[in-house]
């Protein structure tokens, strides 16, 4: 069995190209694998060709190893057929997706219901779609150890909500929320439940049948893989009935001159030459994902999320924004008395340590927390305690320098 | 540690602002935000009867290179005639900040001056 990192630190070949000392912003995006470099380098030098319909022998090995990945996909979240992996450009494209597909089949009365922790990827493709179609967003409220407010989330999720959109694991505070629970709640009165999982998939097992949810939403580009690649999968009987959202090629069974009609869902919403060496590239970083085992992978974060928060809870001035112990991932926000995060991560940049400052595409969240924003460190399989210690080692400098 | 960017001046800017408040009818002011970071910073202008500038406030938060790079600005401004007011660029608030910004933090330094654009774009 491979030791993490020591044992996989060889297949990062930016860590050490990227010349720092710690990088832990893999909330913002991650670190690809040779392994997955490889498999797209090989679609570009052994079958360059398109989808779906080419009438030679490499367009019928792309479009293999691009319905491949489609299989590994189905797999790795135990979907009932690959029939269900709609592949798309991101969380984002599929949030939207989703945002103006059902959003249509909604009207003035109904609800959607959100959280107060949504990153605007989850917000701002419902605000558009209510503004067209008239429904209402109600948003589930956070507690003060940063969780979901479960009983507002029962009085809130009720016989006008049609559709419930969640974060499994938070950008900004790094909460894990009760999706089971949520999907319940929604089932009991009739609504779907969407899950955005960007934060989730990369670090947890993620089983849709066990989370009960009807959608899920992940990218690539978070979970080793390449940018510009994601999936929305998608309950098969929901999928069918659901309109696309794109129209042009590959997505369509006939096309006449007045109007046309629709392929079988998941090629429905896959409208244009889709992002081939992306796809292949994800089915690789999935493929290397469970090599290690996402168990370990978890298990492996949130030891790590442990120690830098016990460590980084010793730090005069510091506070924690999230939860310190219990259902959390290692996407580590806080803030530093007197420290702009701004400057704390230029600081913090100085010292060779890659991290976030901002808002993290949450500003409702910030506002509601009354920060202007927070300085965040996430954590990968590819870090370790050593990490950890430049992060907290660079926090104490960039505080003298600030005079603090 | 390198900190030439967090200069004793930029510190003291930060941590004490000249020309901090609001005018109540001022001449001339503007709201501007830098999406990225969720900085705000709020000018007011206010204009004698021969346009030169009588009194000048900000309001808002940021970074330390935003909060010194607006303080420094107000105090540039005081007392000068509106043309010249309409002439300061970049190299003006780069010059007052006398700290080699770099690319990454660019926009933190221009925000002020983004937001005095703004204010003198529109009347009030």
């Amino acid at each position: 069995m491979k030791k993490l990192p020591a044992d996989i630190l060889k297949d990062f070949p930016s860590l050490h190209a990227m010349g720092m000392r710690a990088y832990l912003d893999s909330a913002a995006s991650s670190l690809t694998p040779t392994p997955v470099l490889e498999a797209m380098d090989g679609y570009y030098k052994e079958c360059r060709s398109n989808v779906h319909r080419g009438m030679y022998k490499t367009a019928g090995e792309a479009t293999a190893r691009y319905e491949a990945a489609r299989g590994v996909v189905a797999g790795f979240l135990n979907a009932s057929s690959p029939e269900e992996v709609v592949f798309t450009s991101g969380t984002t494209a599929s949030l939207n997706l989703l945002a103006a597909s059902l959003g249509r089949e909604l009207k003035p009365g109904d609800e959607v219901v959100l959280t107060e922790m949504e990153h605007h990827a989850d917000v701002v493709p419902w605000q558009e779609a209510a503004k067209r179609h008239g429904f209402t967003l109600k948003f589930i409220p956070l507690t003060e150890g940063f969780t979901l407010d479960m009983d507002a989330a029962r009085a809130l999720i009720g016989p006008k909500t049609r559709i419930v959109s969640v974060a499994h694991a938070s950008n900004a505070l790094g909460t894990v929320n009760p999706v089971k629970e949520l999907a319940s709640l929604a089932h009991a009165v009739g609504a779907k439940l969407i899950v955005d999982a960007a934060q989730s998939v990369p670090h947890m097992k993620v089983d849709v049948r066990t989370l009960d949810c009807d959608f899920l939403a992940f990218s690539a580009h978070k979970m080793l893989g390449p940018t510009g690649v994601g999936v929305l999968w998608g309950r098969k009987g929901l999928l069918e009935a659901m309109e696309p959202t794109q129209y042009g090629g590959d997505m369509i069974r006939e096309v006449r001159p007045e109007a046309s009609t629709w392929n079988d869902a998941p090629w429905k919403f896959e409208a244009g030459t889709p992002n081939v060496a992306g796809v292949i590239g994800l089915g690789a970083a999935v493929g290397y994902l469970q090599a290690i085992g996402m168990e370990r992978i978890e298990a492996h974060d949130r030891a790590l999320a442990a120690y830098a928060i016990g460590k980084l809870s010793e730090i005069p001035g510091l506070e924690i924004v999230g939860p310190k112990a219990g259902e959390r991932i290692g996407a580590i926000s806080f803030t530093v008395e007197g420290a702009h995060p701004h400057d704390l991560a230029t600081l913090l940049d100085r010292e060779g340590v890659a991290v976030r400052g901002g808002h993290h595409c949450a500003m409702p969240l910030m506002a509601r927390l009354g920060l202007s924003g927070t300085t965040r460190a996430s954590f990968y399989l590819y870090n370790d305690e050593s990490d950890a210690d430049a992060l907290i080692d660079a926090i104490l400098k960039a505080k003298t320098v600030l005079k603090l | 540690m390198n900190d030439e960017l967090y200069q004793e001046n930029i510190l003291d800017h930060n941590k004490n602002p000249r020309n901090a408040g609001r005018i109540e009818g001022a001449s001339r002011q503007a709201k501007e935000l830098n999406p990225s970071c969720g900085d705000a910073i709020e000018l007011f202008l206010k204009l004698d009867g021969c346009d030169r500038v009588q009194d000048v406030k900000f309001d808002g938060h940021g970074c330390a290179i935003s909060q010194a790079s607006v303080s420094m600005l107000t105090e540039r401004l005081k007392g000068r005639p509106l043309a010249e007011v309409m002439a300061i660029d970049e190299k003006d608030i780069l010059g007052l900040l006398g700290i080699d910004v770099g690319p990454m933090r660019m926009k933190c330094a221009m925000l002020s001056l983004r937001t005095l654009k703004s204010a003198l774009a529109c009347k009030k």
